[in-house]
């Protein structure tokens, strides 16, 4: 007895389990890879456009930062000054820091994060800043 | 032969493995653990190939030309034929959880009778000329070449597994080392190396009907001894009949039950029973033998061999057929006979003339299994029954591997026992039913040049009967397998010597009070029942 | 020799990929052609092997019973343990499958003087359920880097696996268990000396690739911090055959990548075939209806009897000298 059939049903299974992510994509609408968004008055204000540390570096490891600045504030409290690899100065601050200049939440932050399927928990605590964009 | 070591010598088991791999370390044939080679005669009579005398001390086996050619090609046959034996040989992770569950190891501690690495021995073989990745990694990969030493680790270890499936239960997978152990015989008896102890019930089997090589008159005469027996013990005279056409029902018992004591009480009890039924039955001289010895040799001995039952049947024109107690012959009924040699369309389905049961379970084999028939009997009170006389017995049951997991048969004998006996105490829960542990001679092992082996196989088993022994005074221990009954007694006598050994039908036989029976004061051993001591 | 090779080879991977990417700059044969290849033996090779075992068939019909069988109705019968039904198969074959049901009876056997004492051994089964459960977790969450619309399932898997709420980002509970559960199954490998003697490399090896990807996989995404949105679009690119690959990702991601590559091109020809071919097993998958329906051996011959007739004829005398009758006078 070769029960034929149920190894092929099986071998389908396997088949379809395997290309599902191609089926599901191509029913789901396409996904286009996201590019954050920086135009907000603030940063248009800046002349040299610079966030805290170098570009590359912010795109890995933003939620490394926000993670020690949550930590020195909240919970050690001794200085709430970040200093950068240049020297500058900065407010931990993810309100007044942060938010101040990429004040477009939705077209910054969400735009990868949704591609990502990452939750933040930012906003448990923090208030979601008014949109701002120009 | 070599002499057996007492039982508190042989029971510090050494279990650190050699200091060299396994690979590195030939198998000792050590005297007292294997049997003799198979005669040439024995091997001619069913034209076995390579049959010759030789003896498995010698350096020199006899082995035909290109013997490795013939192993290597019966082996790609076989992955062809058996979807079990190559795919576990492909899906062992090696986690372990097999390895003392094996009796053979746990009264040996040595590492080859782990299931794991018992068939480690074959898929070495079968990595180094069936997989790609063992043709490039060899060694590495646990590869290696089918060498002369090879070949006699095989026939060593292949014949210290009773293929009594425990592994099984416990692998993750379900890889069932009996499934290896049953491949690597067939490759072993393609070049003549068989034992004697099994080659020579095959041979008897086959032209005369047993194993044990009983013949026609020889068979009523056994019979007729317990027939005056049972009349010393009842008063009453049973008359069983051989080779009627035209009755009811075939009756199909191992051999051993005719031959040996305890097995020959048991069969007084299955002439009882059925002559105080007033059973339509006939026994078989020529479908005499319920067990296979050929199951131990390959697939296609066995399917000869168990040909004789249907057949016997057909010429008889029996309705159905009832099975004896018997370990390996219902693994066989069970799962090999229908496909073999049915269907059986030319029986009914078996259907209890005294009790009206229509046996649902069995209705394509058409053969009941003797439990599954008395418990039927005593559900619906046909019998009367004087557990009493049973008092002096304190019981514990044995499982069979092969009814346990080849089949499920665990209730019908213990309600049989329940029911006949007051005193019945079971085993620990880790020993008994799916995790039962084998005799330890079961598969032709049961002879005597190996007796070291099988009091070693034998020790989970005796372990066991002894906790209840000391626990609840347990005296008897009641199985429903002819070998059981024949090695347990060996194993019994070395291990727990204060304990005895009974099939279920002798119980029935003591307790069942018979119409027109006299006043009983002995048992079916013709020894005073419990009460009667002082009347001799 | 058994754990120093699939030890070494593992550390000798990672030094490629390293070296692949850092000094000789194969971004392309490291992340598309290399990954492409590897996913083609897997899928091929795990068709062709279940094939294989597929095209021979099952002679005899051989459920390992583990209760009680069906035969009288006033006897309870063991469904599950000894299925009596395709429906009593199904559950079984779940049970082992998902729950490891075999494993779960594991006992460790011992001599203490001249007793067998058994105790309970879960550990196995528990290590082994906590390895394949954290890693079927962790394959069903890097879904994330092959779906466009992440589904809501697949959010609350992750969200359950990070409920800890350690770090960001969030610390995965099953990245811990898998290294834990990993070293487990290497150390008890080595500490037991049975089973250190049965041991094999290609015992040792997954292991170390196993554990090399899920550490490579850790440091990426607690420590070596690489490019996320950059490597989704390499995964994506993937599925729509025009992968382009990213900017700025860095090596650990290639490590990890190449590691798996290896596991995948391996799978198919090692004993990880255990997930296709426990499906297969005959001792599990059958039901024990043995004697109500007839197994048919679709190799079955016709083979050398020794008949009734050839019987008579060497014993006729004997018989009727006991008075058996006979066909023949």
């Amino acid at each position: 007895m070769y029960d034929g059939n149920k190894i092929i049903i099986g071998l389908v299974v396997f088949g379809l389990l395997i290309i599902s992510p191609i089926l599901y994509n191509t029913l789901g609408k396409a996904s286009v890879p996201p590019e954050p968004d920086i135009n907000t008055p603030e940063i248009n204000k800046m002349v040299e456009k610079k966030c805290v540390e170098p570009k590359s570096f912010m795109r890995a490891n933003h939620m490394q930062i926000l993670n020690d600045w949550r930590d020195e504030v909240v919970r050690v409290g001794k200085t709430r000054t970040y200093v950068n690899g240049e020297g500058k100065e900065f407010n931990m601050s993810l309100q007044n820091t942060c938010m101040k200049c990429h004040s477009n939440k939705k077209n910054f932050c969400d735009k990868c994060h949704t591609y990502m399927a990452v939750k933040p928990y930012c906003w448990d605590c923090h208030i979601a800043p008014k949109e701002k964009t120009t | 032969m070599a002499k057996l070591p007492k039982p508190e010598e042989l029971a510090k088991v050494d279990f650190k493995p050699p200091k060299t791999g396994w690979m590195d370390t030939p198998a000792n044939l050590k005297p007292g653990t294997f049997c003799w080679g198979a005669k040439a005669k024995n091997l001619q009579v069913v034209d076995f190939p390579n049959a010759r005398d030789w003896n498995p001390t010698e350096d020199d086996w006899k082995l035909p030309k290109e013997w490795e050619g013939t192993v290597l090609e019966a082996m790609a046959d076989r992955l062809s034929k058996y979807r079990s034996f190559k795919l576990f040989l492909d899906i062992c992770v090696r986690c372990g959880a097999c390895a003392d569950k094996c009796h053979f190891f746990i009264g040996t501690g040595d590492p080859k009778n782990m299931p794991v690495l018992r068939t480690e021995l074959l898929r070495s073989v079968y990595k180094k000329y069936f997989t790609n990745s063992g043709k490039v990694l060899g060694k590495l990969g646990g590869a290696r070449e089918l060498t002369y030493d090879v070949l006699k680790e095989w026939w060593y270890y292949f014949y210290q597994c009773t293929e009594c499936r425990r592994c099984s239960v416990f692998c993750p997978y379900g890889i069932d080392t009996a499934e290896i152990t049953l491949m690597a015989r067939e490759f072993m008896n393609l070049l003549g190396l068989n034992t004697d102890w099994i080659s020579g019930p095959v041979s008897n089997c086959y032209t005369k009907g047993n194993h044990l090589g009983l013949e026609p008159h020889t068979i009523t005469s056994s019979v007729e001894f317990f027939l005056d027996d049972i009349e010393t013990i009842t008063g009453i005279k049973v008359e069983p009949t051989f080779n009627r056409k035209g009755a009811e029902i075939l009756f199909v018992t191992p051999s051993g039950d005719l031959f040996a004591d305890p097995g020959t009480y048991t069969a007084m009890g299955y002439l009882m029973l059925f002559h105080e039924l007033g059973l339509d039955y006939t026994w078989s001289t020529y479908a005499s033998e319920g067990g296979n010895f050929g199951f131990f040799t390959s697939n296609e001995m066995a399917k000869r061999l168990h040909y004789k039952i249907y057949a016997e049947a057909k010429r008889l024109g029996v309705k159905y057929i009832i099975g004896g107690e018997c370990g390996h012959m219902w693994r066989l009924i069970h799962q090999y006979l229908d496909t073999w040699h049915g269907p059986a369309d030319f029986l009914e389905v078996p259907r209890s003339p005294v009790t009206g049961t229509v046996f649902e379970n069995a209705c394509s084999t058409k053969m009941v299994h003797v439990t599954e028939f008395t418990a039927d009997l005593i559900k619906n009170g046909k019998l009367t029954l004087d557990p009493s006389r049973n008092d002096h017995l304190k019981l514990t049951y044995h499982d069979s591997c092969n009814t346990a997991r080849g089949m499920g048969l665990l209730e019908e004998p213990r309600y049989v026992i329940r029911n006949v006996c007051n005193h019945f105490y079971e085993m620990p829960e880790n020993t008994i039913r799916e995790k039962t542990f084998c005799c330890g001679s079961g598969t032709g092992l049961n002879a005597s040049e190996n007796m070291e082996l099988r009091m070693q196989g034998g020790l989970p088993r005796a372990n066991a009967v002894k906790h209840v022994h000391e626990k609840y005074g347990v005296n008897m221990l009641a199985n429903i397998c002819a070998i059981d009954r024949a090695t347990l007694k060996a194993s019994m006598d070395y291990w727990v010597p204060a304990v005895g050994v009974t099939g279920v039908h002798e119980l029935v036989g003591n307790a069942m009070v018979m119409t027109g029976e006299k006043e009983r004061t002995q048992d079916l051993r013709l020894e005073p029942l419990p009460g009667e001591e002082g009347n001799e | 020799m058994h754990i120093a090779v699939p030890f070494f080879t593992v550390i000798f991977l990672v030094l490629i990929a390293y070296a692949g990417i850092e000094a000789a700059h194969l971004h392309v044969l490291f992340g598309i052609v290399i990954p492409y290849a590897a996913f083609t033996v897997f899928v091929l090779g795990f068709i062709l092997r279940v094939r294989n075992w597929g095209r021979s068939p099952v002679p005899f019909r051989i459920p390992t019973t583990c209760g009680q069988q069906k035969s009288l109705p006033w006897i309870k019968a063991s469904t599950v343990e000894n299925p009596s039904s395709t429906f009593g198969v199904i559950v079984r074959m779940a049970l082992e499958i998902l729950f490891f049901r075999s494993l779960f009876r594991n006992l460790k056997t011992e001599m203490h003087e001249d007793r067998v004492v058994y105790g309970s051994a879960k550990w196995l089964w528990l290590a082994g359920l906590a390895f394949h459960w954290s890693f079927l977790i962790i394959v069903i969450r890097h879904f994330r880097f092959f779906l466009g619309d992440i589904p809501f399932v697949l959010e609350m898997v992750e969200g359950l696996d990070a409920f800890l709420q350690i770090g960001a980002p969030l610390l995965y509970t099953t990245d811990i268990i898998i290294l834990g559960a990993v070293t487990y199954l290497f150390l008890r490998r080595v500490a037991i000396p049975q089973l250190k003697y049965i041991s094999l490399a290609a015992d040792y090896f997954p292991l170390f690739l196993i554990f090399g990807i899920a550490l490579s996989g850790v440091l990426m995404r607690y420590f070596f911090k690489v490019h996320v949105v950059g490597v989704k679009t390499l995964t994506m690119g993937w599925l729509s055959l025009s992968p382009v690959i990213p900017e700025n990702v860095g090596v650990i991601f290639y490590i990890h990548l190449f590691l798996i590559s290896v596991l995948l091109a391996y799978f198919p020809f090692s004993k990880l075939m255990h997930v296709g071919g426990v499906f297969l097993s005959p001792t599990r998958n059958l039901i024990n209806n043995n004697r109500m329906k007839r197994h048919v051996n679709p190799w079955d011959y016709p083979v050398h009897v020794h008949t009734y007739e050839e019987y008579e004829e060497e014993f006729r005398d004997k018989m009727k000298s006991v008075g058996l009758p006979v066909e023949k006078e």
